[in-house]
């Protein structure tokens, strides 16, 4: 009776997901299209609870729904100002038949060898390997293991390409001009909610050593409340200096390098982290990981170099910024 | 007992959900559909957590479903505010 109940929930799941990401690829109104796509990664959030993988379920709400959906909605403001860039031209059949056959084909490929990797491989075997190499790991939370020692490369590599994308931003020129100073509702949940994110980062941090948690989750929790303090119109956003944010920004990959190349001049191979330390080092790497993502996500929000970074910091920059926060708070909430 | 009780408020939270939509699906205008919803999001999560906080041993379970309820009452309410604030000056025109 039980399993009937669950698989009908499955099936809903799996039902409404389909049909919000066919809503979010047809729908002509594009905020539509885009609150459908923040529907989505709510709905994949659950789904991924239902998989039994709590960790990707806590990223995908922050960083897939959360922090992706602002961002679609930062943009669709920036499109707003020219006319008619909201909506999508009006054509019966909106789905391009290349891409999607060729998905097709795509999706097709990928099942048949899942298939076949099922036969061949043992599903167990990582697992199994994972489990009996924990105790010598630092952390009693296996996805952590194996994010930040077994294959502590990767999420090195991860925080590489996040850094990159935030120098692509960067590169392209002023952030966004400021939202309008909110009044007293948003003010007053947004002063109120800030310190309890940064507490439940701060908790997700250190949970992540023995259950669902760390680096990622906790980095997009403290983003979400740099997020919220810039739709808040505060003066600066309330964001730390220019300086500490920059050094914020490259913390996670030159600590995480740092500890590398240490234990390679003491002798070991790079991240191979000798057991006794290893948990007292994953923490320290996952603290500046913690600050860099939160660093890199908030500064992506802004879309390019805040007012505060440009070189001629005296007077043409925060002109503009002025001119442009002038220009822009006809149509704000 | 208590799980008779748990399972009652639980229903009851659910039919305000159930509310709620129709509510958000049939109601005219903007104004009482945000009604209708915060409803469902008060009242109606209230209820379900007050049921779900009874089915467990563990004090700090049902604090933070407590918690949970306060979060989404705060962020619900302002954000039905927010809506109905931007309705209310697309209307006037400003």
């Amino acid at each position: 009776m039980t399993d009937v109940v669950w698989g009908l929930l499955d099936l809903l799941l799996i039902l409404a997901l389909l049909a919000l990401a066919w809503g979010s690829l047809n729908s002509r109104n594009l905020q539509r299209a885009v609150i459908y796509f923040i529907g989505f990664g709510l709905l994949l959030a659950l789904v991924w609870v239902r998989l039994r993988a709590p960790d990707i379920a806590l990223a995908e709400a922050a960083i897939g729904a959360g922090l992706t959906g602002a961002l679609l909605l930062a943009a669709l403001r920036d499109a707003s100002h020219s006319p008619d860039h909201t909506d999508r031209p009006d054509r019966a059949w909106r789905l391009n038949p290349v891409p999607t056959l060729l998905s097709l084909g795509l999706a097709v490929a990928l099942g048949l060898a899942y298939l076949q990797a099922l036969e061949i491989a043992d599903p167990q075997r990582l697992a199994v390997a994972v489990f009996s190499h924990l105790e010598q790991s630092g952390v009693s939370n296996p996805v952590t293991a194996v994010l930040l020692n077994f294959r502590a490369y990767d999420t090195l590599l991860e925080l590489a390409v996040l850094l990159t994308a935030l120098l692509g931003i960067m590169a392209l020129g002023q952030a966004r001009p400021a939202y309008a100073q909110a009044g007293p509702v948003l003010a007053g949940l947004v002063q109120w909610l800030t310190p309890l994110l940064i507490l439940v980062s701060a908790y997700l941090l250190w949970i992540g050593a023995h259950a669902p948690g760390g680096a990622f989750q906790a980095g997009a929790l403290l983003a979400g409340a740099g997020v919220l303090l810039r739709l808040a119109g505060f003066p600066d956003s309330h964001f730390p200096a220019a300086l500490i944010l920059r050094g914020m920004v490259i913390a996670g990959v030159s600590l995480f390098l740092a500890v590398g190349l240490v234990l390679m001049l003491v002798g070991r191979g790079f991240l191979d982290y000798p057991p006794a330390w290893a948990g007292g080092l994953i923490l320290l790497i996952e603290t500046a990981a913690t600050l860099g993502i939160a660093a890199t996500l908030m500064l992506a929000f802004l879309g390019g170099r805040p007012a505060a970074w440009s070189l001629d910091t005296s007077t043409t920059g925060r002109i503009q910024a002025a001119d442009m926060v002038r220009h822009n708070t006809g149509d704000n909430p | 007992m208590t799980e008779i009780l748990a399972a009652l408020l639980v229903t009851l939270g659910l039919a305000f959900f159930i509310a709620g939509s129709i509510g958000l699906l049939r109601l005219p205008d903007l104004y009482s559909r945000l009604h209708a919803l915060t409803k469902a999001d008060n009242v109606g999560l209230g209820l379900l957590v007050m049921g779900l906080a009874l089915l467990t041993d563990d004090p700090f379970i049902a604090l933070k479903l407590v918690l949970i309820w306060l979060l989404v009452m705060a962020a619900s309410s302002a954000s039905a505010h927010l809506i109905a604030q931007r309705a209310r000056r697309r209307e006037r025109g400003t």
